[in-house]
């Protein structure tokens, strides 16, 4: 017999990858509207965001004032944090599906691949939580 | 005799074309827009026109990556790096999440034909995620023109694998090893061009899954994202089926670039005036790339790439050095 061509849990993945891909580009298109639109008004004006892009990212947030990592949810009144929401779903959508293969893969008890998606899980968390961070250059 | 001036007349005109869009790129990057210095005062243009030329080249370039066969990122990051006037930082994080992007949208489809395999993915993933974070913390602590110098070096490199990696429809595999058993990495897909269910498996995985943390680290620092060297230890090394390679390359994108793409966000790197319409340019110029990619020559697009990858590098490398 020959193995299956995509598993249940493949299957599992790519449906709940694609469901929340599309929900991250549709808020995406709809944040950069608001944004550019001006409707909600900017934390950092539009017209001086060209006077901080030739700069490193270490310079940028120190002269407009902003604090890395998760700082930004306490400003969604702007419309340029706005945009940070679908940006964090669509890079926090592997962590989500991958917490749903987790237990795909326990109901089949293949718990080597279940230890690797946790580890996994806790990688992509490390990299997510703002924990890690350089001083800039 | 016909054909041949047809196709000579073609290559000439995209030639032409790629002539002109290289000497538009150059004056762009020299000049009115400040892209030759990075750091410097930017240029005078206001923000909506950056928005407007950025999603018109990004569009170029994601009809340009697809019919070229090469992700997003890869090109990108050289081209805007080297002739826009962004920061680097900014540059390669937005490359991120356009190659993420990418593997997002054609994940679900991949997986569900089973040309994308979890079971391969997982492992690889695991270990090239947590080897991009490194690369990424490493690309923002350097400075801005070590990364720009060793990124023209990579993209060089990139350039002779294109040009010199062989590529195996269907490597032989005799036996699975140990580590590959043990993590059952091994399938069936069917190969709509022959109408056949192909199974595979795969060998040597300790030396591929080491590769991946060199991979990793790479596509961490530079934002390039990796199909380009995924695929070929995937297919060369392991000796996956080249659509299983290439299709499970772009899954684990979707994860790799995820890492990286956290730590860039979380460092201040996400401009949304840079991210969304290099995102949505790119990602529209795909959705336009396929059906034109089965009205071309692949090889003749594929070496209109090589000659962009070249130029981009050529010019990484000149930015770093200060020229």
């Amino acid at each position: 017999m020959s193995p299956l061509k995509a598993s249940e849990a493949q299957l599992f993945y790519a449906n709940l990858l694609n469901r929340l891909t599309l929900i991250g580009f549709a808020l995406l298109v709809i944040a950069f509207l608001v944004y550019i639109s001006g409707l909600l008004g900017s934390y950092v004006p539009l017209a001086q965001v060209p006077s901080y892009w030739t700069q490193s990212s270490h310079h940028y947030l120190q002269s407009a004032k902003i604090t890395p990592g998760w700082s930004w949810l306490s400003h969604l009144n702007y419309g340029d944090f706005m945009v940070y929401i679908p940006i964090t779903i669509l890079a926090g959508v592997t962590i989500v599906c991958y917490l749903g293969v987790i237990f795909k893969f326990m109901k089949t008890k293949e718990y080597i691949l279940v230890g690797i998606a946790i580890l996994e899980v806790l990688v992509l968390s490390a990299a997510a939580s703002g924990i890690l961070q350089t001083g800039g250059h | 005799m016909g054909n041949q001036q047809t196709y000579f007349k073609r290559a000439t005109l995209v030639l032409v074309m790629l002539a002109a869009f290289g000497l538009w790129l150059w004056i762009m990057g020299g000049t009115a827009l400040g892209a030759a210095n990075p750091g410097g005062q930017g240029s005078s243009l206001p923000w909506w026109a950056w928005v407007i030329i950025l999603f018109v080249m990004t569009f170029a370039m994601g009809i340009v990556a697809v019919l070229g066969g090469v992700g997003g990122g890869v090109i990108f990051v050289p081209i805007v790096s080297g002739f826009f006037p962004f920061h680097l930082d900014f540059v390669r994080c937005a490359g991120l999440l356009v190659a993420l992007s990418g593997a997002l949208s054609a994940g679900p489809g991949l997986l569900r034909v089973g040309m994308a395999d979890l079971r391969l993915a997982l492992p690889t993933a695991l270990i090239a995620s947590a080897a991009s974070i490194v690369g990424a913390l490493m690309g923002l602590a350097l400075p801005a023109n070590v990364v720009q110098i060793s990124l023209g070096v990579t993209i060089l490199g990139i350039v002779a694998i294109m040009l010199l990696a062989k590529k195996s429809e269907y490597p032989e595999v005799k036996e699975s090893d140990k580590l590959a058993q043990m993590l059952g990495i091994h399938g069936t897909y069917t190969d709509f061009s022959t109408h056949q269910d192909v199974q595979w498996k795969v060998h040597r995985s300790p030396i591929g899954f080491g590769l991946f943390v060199i991979i990793g680290i790479m596509a961490g620092m530079f934002g390039l994202g990796a199909g380009w060297a995924n695929v070929p230890v995937l297919n060369l090394l392991m000796g996956a089926p080249l659509k299983v390679s290439v299709a499970t390359s772009k899954f684990l994108l979707s994860i790799t670039d995820t890492s990286a793409a956290w730590i860039y966000i979380n460092s201040g790197a996400m401009l949304p005036l840079i991210v969304v319409p290099s995102l949505i340019g790119v990602m529209l110029g795909s959705w336009v790339g396929v059906p034109i990619l089965t009205r071309t020559k692949p090889t003749i697009i594929r070496y209109i790439v090589i000659a962009l990858l070249l130029f981009a590098g050529a010019r990484a490398l000149l930015k770093g050095f200060g020229i």
